[in-house]
Formats: C-alpha cells, structure tokens, sequence
C-alpha cells in the first residue's frame, strides 16, 4: 500500500523457481501464497527452469531472495550450476539469499549450505518456518 | 549524488542490466538513489514506444505479450515488457506470474522483462510504473510493453501511460457486457480477440463493431484483429494495427499531445502524494488528522469543513 506519504514499502521481492524437469510443484506454489500471505511480492517463474533462465529472473526482478524447489533428486547436479549461472550475472550469495526445499537428505545439507544456501527445508517444514527465516534474514533494499 | 549513486548511472549509460535492474527497484520504492536517477537521466527518455495490453483475467494478455516481443525482436528492436499484477489488499503481498508465460523470451539479452505488483494503485496500475517506464526507455529499449490487468479503471490508467492500448477480449459469457463499460471503447486503440478459434468468435467481433460505431466521431478507428495467441496465429496483423496507430499518431500530431497527457498525469499524480505528504509531515500532522477524524465521525462536522481546516491551519510544507 502507498503509504500517506507517498513512499512505498520496502516489500521483500522473492523469485521461486524449480529447476530442471521435476514438475511437481505444489509445493513450491504454498510456499509462494504463504510468503505472499505474509507481504511479501513472489516472482513466481514456473517448472522446467534451467540455471540460465533461474539466473536472467534473479537479475531482472533484481530480488532480495531466490527459493529454489527440487523434489527430482537432482539437486546436487543443479544447484550448483544455479548459482554459477547467478555468479556470472552479479547475483551472489553474498548480498542475495539463496534458500532451497524439497526431497534433499539431511546428510546433503552441509554441501548445500557451502555452495551458499542459507537454509535447506526438508519434507515436512512448515511454511511459517519458511516466512520467519526469509523475513529474518533478508535485508531491506537499498 | 552518492558516489555508488554515481557508479549505478554510469554503468547503466553502459548498458549493464544489473545496474538497470538496481535502478529499476530503487525507482519502484521512491528512495533518494531512485530520485537521483530520474533526475540525471529523464531527459534520455522519450525515444521508446510503448504499448499497453489489457484486458480481463484468463484473456491471454501475457502469451499476446510473448508473441509481440518475439515479433518486435524478430525486427531488430530491443524490448522491454512490464507485467504489473494485483497486490492483495489484505496482506499487500503478490503473486507476479506473468513469467510464466514468457518462458523463450528469458534467453535473448535483448528483452528485459520486469514484474512489477500494483501496490495497492486505483485501478491496479502501479504508480511507479511510470517511472519505470521511463528508465527502460532511457536504457535505450526501442518497445516497451506494459501489460495489465484489466478491472474497472485500469484501461483508464495504462490509457495514460502508453502510446498505443490494445484490448484483449475472448469469446464468452459477459465479455459483450464487458466490453460496453464506460471507457473502455474509448481508451482502446486496437481490439483484439484472442482465442478467435472458439465459438462466439465472430459474434463477438459483430458485438465490438457495434459498439464501435456508437463512438461519436474520432480520427483514429480502432481495428478489430483475430488472435490464438498460443499458435502465434494474428500476431504479425497485431503488430501491422499497432504499427499503423503509431504512424496515424505521428502524421496527425497526436504523439506530441499524448506525451503531454502522459506528463500531465504523472505531475498531477506527484503533486497530489507530495502536498499530502507535507500536511502528515508537519508536527502533530498525524495527531491532527486524528483528532478531525474523531470530530467528523462524532457527526461535530462535516469532512468538507474538516478537509479545509487541516489544509488551512497545517499550510504548505
């Protein structure tokens, strides 16, 4: 909402996106709703993305946060080239937060973590979890 | 000017999408780099064209928008695309989808798509798209599209914000009744019936050419286009209608009077937020908006009385 002033917000922009083939993406839409529940403005660019197409949306919709869902397995093999692909364009983890959900074994988290995720949300996290943490984390815009 | 303000503008000169997307939010939430910005680089703008698609929800407004860009691009222009979609009025979140549907266009460099969620505007249009706008074709972005949806009085607002405004309708239920709304036959330039291969298609577009010919006498007569955007079929007759609405406005002088309405707006618009600003600013500025608010609502006076008493006793800032 314009405040009386005239100025806007400061709203948390957040791309959520799905790499690769996995199409199954009910779970990466409750995420969206629940951070757009909580005011936050979620880019929300669909299933099929490849790290390229991820990277050009971070970079255009210049968001404070990138969510990536992954229930195929295969994120070992991809995350890493998201990021690359991000690195390449200016966005780094350093000043973007990069968090990830989906089918991810606990034991594959401290390799997530380094490539630099903030957080990885299992099966079963709750979405309140994943509202609190992006709005903790981020920082307002300059 | 800051010196990383600096930095931003002379890499934005350069052409570095980065910095144009730095700039893009810092337009967007009206902060001092924004300002800055607009201030040393507003004078590069007004070289664009620009051209506003609207119309309800599910007519296919983001797959016309996708065909349009590829056809544009396909002629050697650089594009931008602004998709603005609703912010919710209870949480002031939203969902910005419109990528989706735009998923080729993200390869090509020449095509800068930016999501913008109206923030709550009248009329779903974001303010500061404008402004955004303007810093896209200061960028250097031949066509910039402006995608809406289309409610009640958006198509009055992208009206004013873009040269040319294309109306999307589908064959269906309402979409005569809609089409008859107050304004909406005025402010569309071009009409375009997306998803022409269902029936009531042709009964559709006999529906549009009456109402057509209600409108008293006007220079330009909106063409009526037959689309399936989804198969890319009348996308090149779309682009062939905008590409003569464009030379009809340039030949009649109608350009020179569109960027003027389109600066009348804008200044009209800022005014407004700004001499509004000043009152809440002014000590006790929210304190006495209060206290009238009591009085008006205890029925002790009537909110024109009220609205000059504040504006009156808390001056100009």
């Amino acid at each position: 909402m314009e405040g009386v002033g005239g100025m806007a917000e400061r709203k948390i922009r957040v791309l959520i996106a799905k790499p690769g083939l996995d199409g199954h993406d009910r779970g990466a839409k409750v995420v969206a709703r629940a951070l757009r529940d909580a005011g936050m403005e979620v880019i929300y660019t669909g299933i099929r993305q490849t790290p390229e197409m991820i990277a050009e949306a971070a970079l255009q919709e210049d968001v404070q946060v990138v969510g990536l869902s992954i229930l195929s397995g295969a994120h070992l093999e991809l995350f890493p080239r998201v990021i690359e692909a991000c690195r390449a364009r200016g966005v780094t983890p350093d000043k973007t937060l990069f968090f990830c959900g989906g089918i991810i074994p606990q034991e594959d988290v401290p390799a997530l973590k380094a490539m630099g995720f903030q957080a990885v949300f299992g099966p079963g996290a709750n979405t309140h979890d994943i509202v609190g943490f992006v709005r903790d984390s981020v920082q307002a815009p300059a | 000017m800051t010196s990383p303000d600096a930095d931003l503008q002379a890499c934005f000169l350069q052409g570095d999408r980065l910095a144009l997307a730095r700039l893009l939010t810092a337009v967007e939430n009206g902060t001092e780099t924004g300002l800055a910005a607009l201030r040393a680089l507003y004078a590069r703008s007004g070289r664009a064209r620009t051209i506003g698609i609207t119309g309800a929800p599910g007519t296919g407004k983001s797959t016309v928008t996708n065909g349009l860009a590829k056809a544009f691009r396909r002629r050697g222009e650089s594009v931008g695309i602004v998709a603005v979609d609703p912010s919710s009025p209870y949480t002031q979140g939203a969902i910005l989808g419109d990528r989706v549907r735009m998923q080729e266009l993200t390869s090509d460099p020449e095509i800068f798509i930016r999501s913008l969620a109206s923030r709550g505007a009248l009329g779903g249009l974001s303010a500061a798209t404008i402004d955004v706008v303007s810093l896209l074709d200061a960028f250097g972005k031949e066509v910039i599209l402006i995608e809406t949806v289309g409610a009640g009085q958006d198509e009055v607002e992208i009206a004013g914000t873009a040269q040319t405004t294309v109306l999307l309708n589908t064959p269906g239920a309402g979409d005569d009744i809609q089409a008859m709304k107050a304004g909406i036959m005025e402010i569309a330039d071009v009409l375009a019936v997306n998803k022409a291969d269902l029936p009531g298609a042709d009964v559709l577009i006999s529906q549009l050419r009456a109402l057509l010919s209600l409108i008293p006498d006007r220079r330009w007569l909106p063409p009526i286009v037959r689309l399936i955007a989804t198969d890319a079929v009348g996308i090149d007759d779309l682009v062939d209608a905008c590409d003569q609405h464009y030379a009809f406005l340039q030949e009649s002088g109608r350009l020179q009077e569109v960027e003027r309405d389109r600066a009348r707006h804008q200044l009209l618009a800022l005014a407004r937020q700004q001499l509004l600003a000043g009152l809440m600013d002014h000590t006790g500025g929210q304190a006495r908006l209060e206290a009238l608010v009591e009085a008006i609502a205890a029925r002790e006076i009537d909110p024109h009385s009220a609205a000059r008493q504040w504006v009156a006793q808390e001056g100009r800032a």
